[in-house]
């Protein structure tokens, strides 16, 4: 009896939270005056623009090695951020994890840096930079690298906390110095958990760099802003496939790492 | 002299306290175990004697030293007298049996051998000779989370003695293994004792094992130290004490 009444005003309760949801919809609508139904029936006619113009021809396959030469260049300086970020959020994250902090100084200052560079989003970096560096491939390559520093030290503390603890504490007691407690016991554990942090973060920022690119005006980001602007979109979709292609490639080639590391 | 005297030792958590005036003393040679309700104290008072935790107030005299005294190196150099097993044996589980055993010579050993694992000839052979006696030989080159919890303890407790140590503190070595199993480690520990002349100070959960292996018994409630004497004279009188509740209403064996 008193199960059937609870049933009942559970049911009652999430028809309620169906109307408000809805309300907040209807709502929404109205107030950016968004046109569901006009959005519906673009639908078909923007399918078609982009069968038309992003059709690859045999043209724009002339193009092709300038586009796999500014490719290889982003995805080089995607791994060369990540890699050069991986080095130093290393030290960052051994200073900030509670297992191995050794004064509130040092990993408050290194939860300071990770979370100020982690928590402005990549193209907000990209922005800032070009203004104080200008538009080269530095500048690109920093704001990877800023925002990789951020995420990495974040996940090489959390890394360390989840393996440390006990043999952190076997090994102070056997009379092991500080360091030889981290790079015997603390590193072996956590590396694999953090090679694999590593390579998720070559794949994201090989993505993040195309946007980076039209922002800072470099590498493959770059490429695509220049067909876009001068209205070769067949060139468009090429960049477009050949990026797809890349990060599928690199997806897959990481988690076959992954699989032998962990 | 005695090995190991612990004087008006005291620990509090924020305003909880821990261990209250604990006194007591181990001579060398001696079979102690600790018994006690879960949240008596035995854990940090273990731990206060190599100060894994950090005690409050009073002295641990060990080996003539005043350990809450000493310095870093000094601190160091007796840490690796003093050998430590643990409940969850607190391996490295990704490294081989071997390379965990050898990690108990830190304490012998610079930083920098220490970082880049130089150890020698004589050391490996050691560490070679304990995993025989204790019978897990044939898994030296496997890696530790492919053991069993008996034969990871056993491991642990090669780490423990390959540092030669004078004392070595258990903490409830066997409360994650299973009977048969904690016959073995019990009975290991108690041969470290006899053969070795090492003192061992255990902390356990069953009364009945700390009755049949120990020599001495010292019993902890809520931070207190209830009884310390001889086995034999841990009657249900002393047991109630330090349980806080008649025999009758404990699981015994």
């Amino acid at each position: 009896m008193l199960a059937d009444q609870t049933r009942l005003s559970r049911k009652w309760q999430h028809i309620f939270l169906l109307i408000i949801v809805c309300c907040f919809t209807w709502i929404a609508i109205e107030m950016v005056q968004f046109d569901f139904y006009q959005s519906l029936l673009s639908i078909p006619t923007a399918g078609l623009w982009m069968i038309e113009n992003l059709w690859i021809t045999a043209e724009t396959w002339r193009e092709f090695p300038d586009i796999m030469l500014k490719l290889v260049e982003t995805i080089l300086m995607s791994v060369a951020a990540t890699t050069i970020a991986a080095f130093i959020s290393f030290f960052l994250g051994i200073a900030g994890s509670t297992t191995t902090r050794r004064n509130g100084l040092m990993a408050g200052l290194s939860r300071g840096i990770a979370s100020v560079a982690r928590n402005i989003p990549v193209v907000a970096w990209a922005l800032i930079l070009l203004l104080s560096f200008g538009q080269n491939s530095l500048t690109g390559f920093l704001a990877l690298f800023v925002g990789t520093v951020g995420f990495l030290t974040r996940a090489f503390m959390e890394s360390i906390d989840e393996v440390g603890l006990k043999s952190f504490e076997a090994l102070t007691a056997t009379g092991a110095t500080y360091f030889q407690v981290i790079f015997k016991a603390v590193i072996p554990q956590a590396l694999p958990q953090m090679l694999s942090w590593v390579l998720f973060m070559i794949e994201t920022n090989i993505r993040s760099a195309t946007l980076v690119g039209i922002l800072t005006g470099t590498g493959i980001g770059y490429t695509f802003d220049l067909y876009y602007k001068t209205l070769n979109y067949e060139a468009v979709a090429l960049v477009t496939l050949l990026i797809i292609l890349t990060v599928i490639v690199i997806e897959l080639t990481s988690n076959r790492i992954r699989k032998v590391i962990l | 002299m005695a090995l190991l005297e612990i004087k008006a030792l005291n620990k509090s958590y924020q305003s909880q306290h821990v261990l209250t005036n604990i006194d007591f003393t181990v001579e060398t040679g001696e079979f102690l175990s600790v018994i006690g309700p879960s949240g008596a104290g035995k854990s940090t008072l273990l731990r206060c004697i190599n100060r894994l935790v950090e005690a409050d107030s009073g002295e641990i005299i060990f080996n003539g030293e005043n350990i809450l005294k000493l310095g870093r190196k000094s601190l160091r150099k007796e840490r690796a007298n003093i050998g430590m097993v643990f409940q969850h044996y607190n391996l490295v589980p990704r490294l081989t049996v071997i390379e965990n055993v050898l990690h108990g010579r830190f304490g012998y050993k610079s930083t920098l051998q220490g970082m880049l694992g130089v150890f020698s000839e004589e050391e490996k052979e050691r560490a070679f000779y304990l995993l025989e006696k204790l019978g897990i030989v044939e898994h030296a080159y496997k890696r530790c989370d492919q053991l069993s919890g008996g034969q990871q303890q056993r491991v642990g407790i090669c780490r423990a003695l390959i540092q030669d140590p004078k004392l070595i503190l258990c903490d409830e070595p066997i409360a994650s293994l299973d009977p048969h199993s904690s016959k073995v480690i019990m009975d290991y520990l108690k041969s470290i004792t006899e053969e070795l002349g090492i003192t061992c100070i255990v902390n356990l959960h069953q009364v009945e094992v700390a009755q049949s292996y120990s020599n001495r018994i010292i019993g902890l409630n809520k931070g207190h130290l209830v009884f310390n004497g001889p086995n034999r004279q841990l009657d249900s009188h002393y047991i109630g004490e330090v349980y806080g509740m008649d025999t009758r209403e404990l699981i015994t064996v």
